[in-house]
């Protein structure tokens, strides 16, 4: 008798942690099935938005027709801006931090900042950039202070998968080169650096990927509501993609119309940031294979 | 190569690579100054409209005027000075109001007596609260300047009432913003932490590898998608979907906002914990199935205990993305800036009322600095949320990978 029951419990028990397995597993299949929603439900709305003369085009009559012209090429222009000023800085500091600083209170030091700065909201980097840069240097809204203000907040993110690119370097090489009587430049330079290059590579096309889509910095440093020509000049006030569509699906003056621009832009950023997420994989997996072969 | 030069380099290049090294650190403690410098300089202003003053009778015991009383005062909800502190009614006198006491004349074509009539007028009647230009300010004054509006810790943190640009005296209450912000956040924690965890738990024990090699960077990609693109998801989809649902006037609420952080904290929560649950040692959790434990009971009892900080981490992280975030929350919310009840109201978030106005305070204005303020309230708070994290973290085996 009391073997039966046992085989039951044993039968209840087995059925309800299938049952807990099954639910689990549902939740993360929604989740997947969240993501999927959101980005099929902008590219089928904004697929029949997109054409040449949509990517080529000034906006028109109030941003109801027309293209997105200006504010790619603004995107452009602050994604190039912010990398020039943060990828050198990054990797630099990031060397410094792995190749050349004790452990110690320094190295503590800089990595709690670091940390720290990355855990700013980006808003807030909004703040500061329009404080420092538009206000108290006096480059006014202009694609300066907007790279800047977009720089600093890539920052972070550039320092920390530098250094992990560089972590990734087995020692056996720096100690090889440093055995033959190379300085700690040199070995860095001509050993560490190429072996890491394609994972900072990496780093640097993930900085992109979060750059492009990213809006509250720009808000108050560089972004222009409707400006139906292209920056001349690093003080030049530009459009750009995210600002473009929160402007349009929000505050224009007919939203109503606009919206198939909305889906379009939506569209067209989304892609830029997937293409940036994929190549970025991509090329970890390709390298991080072909590394580990030498 | 000259060995003097070789070394001279060698220095040179390691003295470049440390300034670099210092930037990070150069950023925070300049974000910090700027922040708190312009946030801090709003309790020295006055929510009193530029170049006015407000001067009651000498006989007033009254020596200060917070800027919700100024604003009761001109509304005529405080119509007595006993609320104040004083005695009588208030007599409420505006420039407007000079000619029930003066003719033209007495005043004088180009109000050359003005200033002297408005003297005379606030030292005969005792019960007189008088807001005037202050050019218009008499040099022998016979009443009684006030310090009024000023801007205190109270009235800010305590202040229902966000309203910027009211006349006569900006309302900066940052409460109702404080409280949406907390509403928001943690309903999108509530939302995204069961959902999360469950993901997480599905990914680190129960999933096939094949499945995971999958779902991970799906999930991943997730936290890619920029959040103006979330806002406007969440603007044509939730929001129409929300008011439909309850039947609301707008759907803009706090839910709307909710549900939107919720799904942008996911990733960090789904990876954060599934990190935590993955570094339990397969030697554990063997243990455990070899005496014979159920793989949930194993679960429950063995992996989700050891990877507790982890989680924790992940939730509170979590709440720390959702506080921080401007452009969605700005799209779904509604943005009205009351104290909420419920959340199928619609709210204010702070980093969407610093989003929202920003571009219109007038420059080193009150209200600017009080957009700053507001800036000090977010950084302290995802500071707060970033140092307990690293708390937890580190005083833990779990480290992040």
């Amino acid at each position: 008798m009391k073997q039966v029951d046992e085989n039951k419990l044993a039968k209840s028990k087995k059925r309800k942690q299938s049952l807990a397995f099954f639910m689990f597993g549902f939740i993360g299949f929604v989740i997947v099935g969240i993501l999927l929603t959101v980005l099929s439900f902008i590219v089928f709305k904004g697929v029949s938005v997109i054409s040449w003369d949509f990517i080529t085009k000034m906006p028109e009559e109030g941003m109801t027709r027309g293209g997105i012209y200006p504010a790619i090429i603004g995107t452009l222009c602050l994604v190039g801006g912010s990398m020039i000023f943060a990828f050198p800085i990054g990797v630099m500091a990031a060397i410094y931090m792995n190749e050349y600083v004790r452990d110690g209170i320094i190295k503590k030091i800089i990595k709690q900042m670091t940390n720290n700065l990355s855990g700013i909201p980006s808003i807030v980097f909004g703040l500061f950039g329009m404080a420092l840069f538009v206000n108290k240097l006096g480059f006014g809204d202009s694609i300066l202070a907007g790279s800047l203000t977009l720089g600093l907040l890539a920052l972070p993110v550039v320092i920390r998968t530098t250094e992990e690119a560089l972590k990734g370097v087995d020692d056996t090489f720096r100690h090889a080169s440093l055995g033959l009587g190379a300085t700690k430049w040199q070995t860095t330079r001509r050993v560490v650096l190429p072996i890491a290059f394609p994972n900072i590579i990496t780093g640097l096309i993930l900085s992109v990927g979060r750059v492009s889509g990213e809006t509250a910095p720009i808000l108050f440093t560089v972004a222009a509501y409707f400006l139906p020509k292209l920056p001349t000049s690093i003080f030049d006030q530009a459009m750009a993609l995210p600002y473009h569509l929160y402007v349009i699906s929000t505050s224009g003056t007919n939203i109503e119309e606009s919206r198939p621009i909305a889906y379009g832009t939506a569209l067209v950023l989304i892609i830029i940031v997937l293409l940036t997420n994929i190549l970025a994989n991509f090329l970890r997996k390709y390298f991080g294979k072909k590394v580990k072969m030498n | 190569m000259n060995p003097f030069f070789k070394k001279f380099s060698e220095k040179f290049i390691e003295g470049l690579l440390m300034i670099s090294g210092t930037v990070t650190s150069l950023t925070v403690v300049l974000i910090v100054f700027f922040l708190f410098k312009e946030g801090i300089s709003v309790f020295n202003k006055k929510a009193v409209e530029e170049g006015y003053v407000i001067a009651v009778n000498k006989s007033n015991k009254v020596n200060s005027i917070s800027p919700e009383d100024i604003k009761n005062i001109f509304d005529q909800k405080i119509t007595s000075w006993k609320d104040l502190g004083g005695k009588d009614s208030i007599i409420l006198f505006r420039l407007e109001d000079i000619s029930t006491y003066f003719t033209d004349e007495q005043i004088g074509e180009n109000f050359e007596r003005l200033p002297a009539c408005i003297s005379r007028v606030v030292d005969s009647i005792p019960q007189i609260f008088a807001f005037f230009p202050e050019k218009y300010m008499d040099k022998n004054f016979k009443g009684k300047e006030i310090e009024a509006g000023k801007i205190s810790f109270n009235t800010f943190f305590g202040g229902k009432e966000w309203f910027p640009t009211a006349q006569p005296a900006a309302q900066l209450g940052a409460k109702p913003l404080i409280l949406g912000t907390l509403w928001v956040s943690l309903g999108a924690i509530l939302l995204a932490l069961p959902l999360g965890l469950a993901a997480a738990i599905y990914m680190s024990e129960i999933a096939k590898d094949k499945v995971r090699r999958v779902m991970k960077p799906l999930i991943e990609l997730l936290a890619g998608i920029p959040s103006v693109v979330y806002g406007f998801f969440g603007l044509v989809v939730i929001v129409p979907a929300i008011q439909k649902l309850f039947n609301l006037p707008v759907g803009e609420t706090g839910l709307a906002g909710s549900i939107i952080l919720g799904i942008m904290a996911l990733p960090t929560i789904i990876t954060i914990s599934e990190d935590a649950m993955r570094n339990t040692p397969r030697s554990m959790k063997e243990a455990s199935l070899a005496l014979g434990a159920s793989k949930w009971q194993t679960i429950c009892r063995v992996v989700i205990p050891h990877s507790i900080s982890g989680i924790t981490a992940a939730a509170i992280l979590g709440i720390g993305r959702a506080i921080g975030e401007t452009m969605a929350v700005l799209m779904v919310t509604g943005n009205a800036a009351v104290i909420p009840h419920s959340i199928l109201e619609p709210m204010r978030t702070i980093p969407a009322t610093i989003a929202a106005e920003l571009g219109e305070a007038p420059n080193g204005g009150v209200h600017y600095k009080a957009l700053f303020a507001l800036g000090c309230i977010l950084f302290v708070m995802t500071l707060v949320i970033n140092l307990t994290v690293e708390f937890i973290t580190g005083s833990k085996k779990y480290k992040k990978h």
